[in-house]
């Protein structure tokens, strides 16, 4: 059987820092990927990662209370605080960690990194790369990979790509290791480890459209929901108001920060027109930006009916160009607009998955030796809304704080190499399952689920919520789970097996809309992301709490619970921009 | 039928077929779709055996470079009315084993990506701040940091081809993208990596690579400055900069 300390499952951002943390401590580790790391979703992160370095001229004042006071205004007071301070007061170190390992930041003219303003923050303080930061991140992050593997003891630290992990194995309270499935040679294998990290990324492919990869799916964050680890706080779903249309690619957020406009049909900047927009126009939080988009399109005044345009043309040429060129590019290339001379059309789309594995500031969730960072996981520092550039900057800091932690957890550990039994039950009930899918008889396909979820949630348990339509959607995501049970994957060899995948994803993508629906239905206020059309007013008195939901698997059933927010900092307001 | 595009697929398994062959699939056109989403389409209603590699589908991660109607493209970039008039052929990046149909063991690529130290190495202790850097300094590295290590360039050069030990193109690109950091101090040992016939020489300056490269990157641009760096270098050492 194979054996590593410390497994880490996912190789973006949070994945490879906690691998690399991990290595730090001198203790073994291998890192599984579903696709090679620099496939990786961070890589198309576009606009910054936060930290409080007073670089900008106009951020001289800024600080790390600053910057935690943003987030927690962001998250509508639904982030932890203390954890919000640990998480900012440790971003200006991981920024010049990664400019110490080579990430070709832009520069200011005096040589320093360069900062821009980005929605929702006081001062500039988000750090980029031109509009590629996450795609320079992300290979820096692998090159130390690659310097780190270079310098360590033969496999003492060792990088599965294209190893998918679809099961997660804990026995008695403990985390024993994963199932992994090989796409190259087909080969499915129980990995045992001390400590397994998930760095799996958000799940966005529950709706569509979304800006997320195709690979982010649901699958992730089930794994450890199937292995009884709860889930917090996943009603709160991020939608980005600049999505292109039709497509759903990303138009980053840079793109206001740099001066854009956002216009309806009558080529007017509606957003003065609503009082929680009118102070900050463009620059307000992706929610507030995102809901009067949607308000606009609802109530008649998109173009066509159906989007809004993104005016960035009075930026220049030269400015685009420099600032903004893959944006170009991409309006370019996916809908044949140039934006130097055309206003770009976008709607809002999923972006972002608030919610995830419950873990604590140190990445440890209920499980002993199981541990989540970045997207997957949910600490909270993002609570009900996140704010752009704060995510990069999760998967470092928490990546990093996860690798530590579990690399300590082993070596305090004295009782190694534990749980074979159980790994080879995992692995016997593993095959299984993919045999059951590849040998049903049953008629239903992955991918009309999977198209059919995601038009299911974007319409019913959207930007906007209510109690009828999600009681609808619950009914539906109930019928889809049923169709699910009939579902065919037409090919029975084991390599590269991508419909196999596409099922396991998709049954993964169901899982996790039952959870949203759950807490979307169950909070009935409104709160950051979450907008209840019944209940539009935010309400401290009952949920100013984050929401968990655990899979029973002997019951069949999920299992709701709350849990306080932890305070501390700054007391709830009202939150205005 | 008028809005369909034809496609002809590559298929092959190295363990189950004696050879590869084509396999034809038409699908129904949608405004915007792209030779991705046409792929999928396949796999989800016309052939489950299908498969290709995927992951952002907006042209950033490298994943799904092939050969598409005549010329390394990526899938997700490629707009499927380009196979509407005449059918349009489908390979999988070339000069890499095949692991299934479209798909490629990328193992030596990324070999010999880690062989040039694909790492900066500035060559003191890390201070406590940034190390600066100018903006023109900066802009140096500028369309070099672009690379998404697709491998198209890789599978367009003959000389990948007929030596399995030349670093190739990407390999090149990187190494240049830190040949150029000012922050970086390894120049020498860089060009003592990519400075002999399986690096920078072993390049006969074909420029496939430039035109096939996705994000225009020109690799033969960089492997020409190594070229120039290294032969300086190896003439009147042990000055460069
Ligand atoms: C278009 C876009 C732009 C963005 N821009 C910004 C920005 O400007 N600033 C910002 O701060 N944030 C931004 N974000 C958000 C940010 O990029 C993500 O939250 C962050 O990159 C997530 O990183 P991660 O490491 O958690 O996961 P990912 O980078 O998604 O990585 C997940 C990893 O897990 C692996 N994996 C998943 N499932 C499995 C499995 N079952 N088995 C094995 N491996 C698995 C994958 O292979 C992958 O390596 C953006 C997001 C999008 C979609
Ligand atoms: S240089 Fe261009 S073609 Fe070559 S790997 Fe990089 S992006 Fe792809
Ligand atoms: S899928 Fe990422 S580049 Fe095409």
């Amino acid at each position: 059987m194979i054996y590593h300390d410390v497994v880490v499952v996912g190789a973006g951002g949070a994945g490879l820092r906690a691998a690399i943390a991990v290595n730090q401590k001198n203790v073994n580790v291998a890192v599984l990927t579903k696709v090679h790391p620099v496939r990786s979703h961070s890589g198309a992160a576009q606009g910054g990662i936060n930290a409080a370095m007073g670089n900008n001229p106009r951020g001289g004042f800024d600080s790390v209370e600053k910057h935690a006071f943003d987030t927690i205004k962001g998250s509508d007071y639904l982030a932890d605080q203390p954890a919000a301070l640990k998480f900012t007061r440790a971003a200006p170190g991981v920024i010049l960690e990664l400019e110490h390992w080579g990430c070709p930041f832009s520069r200011m003219g005096d040589g320093r990194v360069a900062q821009r303003p980005f929605g929702g923050a006081g001062f500039p303080r988000t750090c980029y790369a031109a509009d590629k930061t996450g795609h320079v991140i992300l290979h820096t992050l692998y090159e130390q990979a690659v310097r780190f593997e270079h310098a360590s003891e033969r496999d003492n630290f060792k990088v599965y790509d294209e190893w998918m992990v679809t099961r997660l194995v804990i026995e008695e309270g403990k985390c024993r290791g994963v199932i992994a499935y090989h796409l190259a040679t087909g080969k499915v294998e129980a990995i045992m480890a001390e400590a397994v990290i998930f760095a799996t990324g958000g799940a966005g492919r529950v709706y569509l459209p979304t800006t997320n990869a195709v690979i982010s799916t649901g699958l992730g964050l089930a794994i450890p929901y199937w292995a009884g680890v709860p889930v917090k706080d996943m009603e709160f779903v991020q939608f980005h108001p600049t999505t292109i249309y039709p497509t759903g690619i990303l138009m980053t957020e840079g793109c206001r920060g740099e001066g854009g406009f956002l216009t309806n049909k009558d080529g007017e900047r509606f957003l003065k027109n609503y009082s929680d927009s009118a102070k900050a126009m463009e620059t307000a939080p992706r929610d507030i930006v995102a809901r009067n988009m949607q308000r606009e399109i609802n109530e008649g005044r998109g173009i066509d009916g159906m989007y809004i345009n993104l005016d960035i043309r009075h930026l220049g040429a030269e400015k685009i160009m420099e600032r903004l060129p893959g944006i170009r590019d991409i309006a370019m290339n996916f809908v044949g607009v140039d934006p130097i001379t055309q206003p770009i059309p976008v709607r809002p789309g999923q972006h972002y998955t608030m919610g995830g594995v419950d873990t604590d500031e140190n990445g440890a969730t209920c499980v002993e030796g199981f541990y989540a960072a970045g997207e997957c996981a949910c600490v909270s520092v993002h609570g009900a809304n996140r704010l752009g550039g704060n995510s990069l900057l999760e998967t470092l800091v928490f990546g990093k704080f996860a690798g530590e932690a579990a690399a300590d957890y082993v070596l305090s550990k004295s009782a190694l190499k534990k749980g074979e039994a159980a790994l080879k039950q995992g692995l016997d009930a593993e095959l299984e399952k993919f045999k059951k899918l590849t040998d049903s008889t049953g008629g239903e396909k992955a991918g009309t689920i999977r198209d059919e979820l995601g038009r299911l949630m974007a319409e019913k348990v959207g930007i906007f919520r209510k109690e009828d339509e999600l009681k609808e959607a619950w009914k539906q995501v109930k019928g889809l789970q049923k169709r699910f049970e009939n579902v065919r994957v037409g090919y029975s060899g084991m390599k590269f097996n991508q419909a196999l995948v596409m099922a396991l994803e998709v049954e993964g993508n169901l899982a996790m809309a039952e959870t949203i629906v759950y807490g979307a239905t169950v909070r009935k206020e409104s709160r950051g992301s979450h907008f209840r059309t019944d209940f539009p007013k935010r309400d401290d008195e009952n949920f100013l709490r984050h929401s968990l939901v655990t899979w029973d698997a002997a019951e069949k059933k999920m299992k709701p619970t709350w849990k306080d927010v932890v305070l501390g900092l700054h007391e709830p307001k009202e939150r205005k921009y | 039928m008028a809005n369909t595009a034809k496609f002809r697929i590559f298929r092959f398994d190295p363990e189950k077929d004696r050879d590869f062959r084509f396999q034809d699939y038409d699908v129904p056109l949608e405004p915007g779709m792209t030779v991705l989403n046409a792929l999928f389409y396949i796999q989800d209603n016309l052939d489950q055996s299908a498969c290709f590699r995927v992951s952002c589908r907006a042209g950033i991660c490298g994943s799904c470079a092939m050969h598409i109607g005549g010329r390394y493209r990526l899938a997700c970039e490629t707009q499927a009315s380009i196979a509407k008039d005449s059918r349009v052929t489908i390979r999988p990046l070339a000069h890499l084993p095949i692991i299934r149909d479209l798909v490629v063991d990328m193992a030596p690529f990324w070999a010999h990506y880690k062989k040039i130290q694909p790492y900066l190495q500035p060559g003191d202790p890390d201070p406590e701040r940034e190390r600066t850097q100018t903006p023109a300094d900066r802009s140096k590295m500028d369309i070099l940091i672009d690379c998404i290590l697709c491998a198209s360039c890789h599978a367009s050069c003959p000389m990948t081809a007929s030596d399995e030990a030349y670093l190739g193109p990407a390999a090149l690109v990187k190494t240049n993208r830190f040949a150029v950091d000012s922050r970086d101090r390894a120049l020498e040992q860089r060009l003592k990596i990519v400075g002999d016939e399986h690096g920078v020489f072993r390049c006969h300056t074909v420029f496939n690579c430039s035109l096939a490269c996705p994000k225009e990157i020109d690799p033969a641009g960089s492997i020409a400055n190594l070229k120039r760096l290294a032969t300086t270098h190896f003439l009147c050492k042990p000055e460069v900069r």
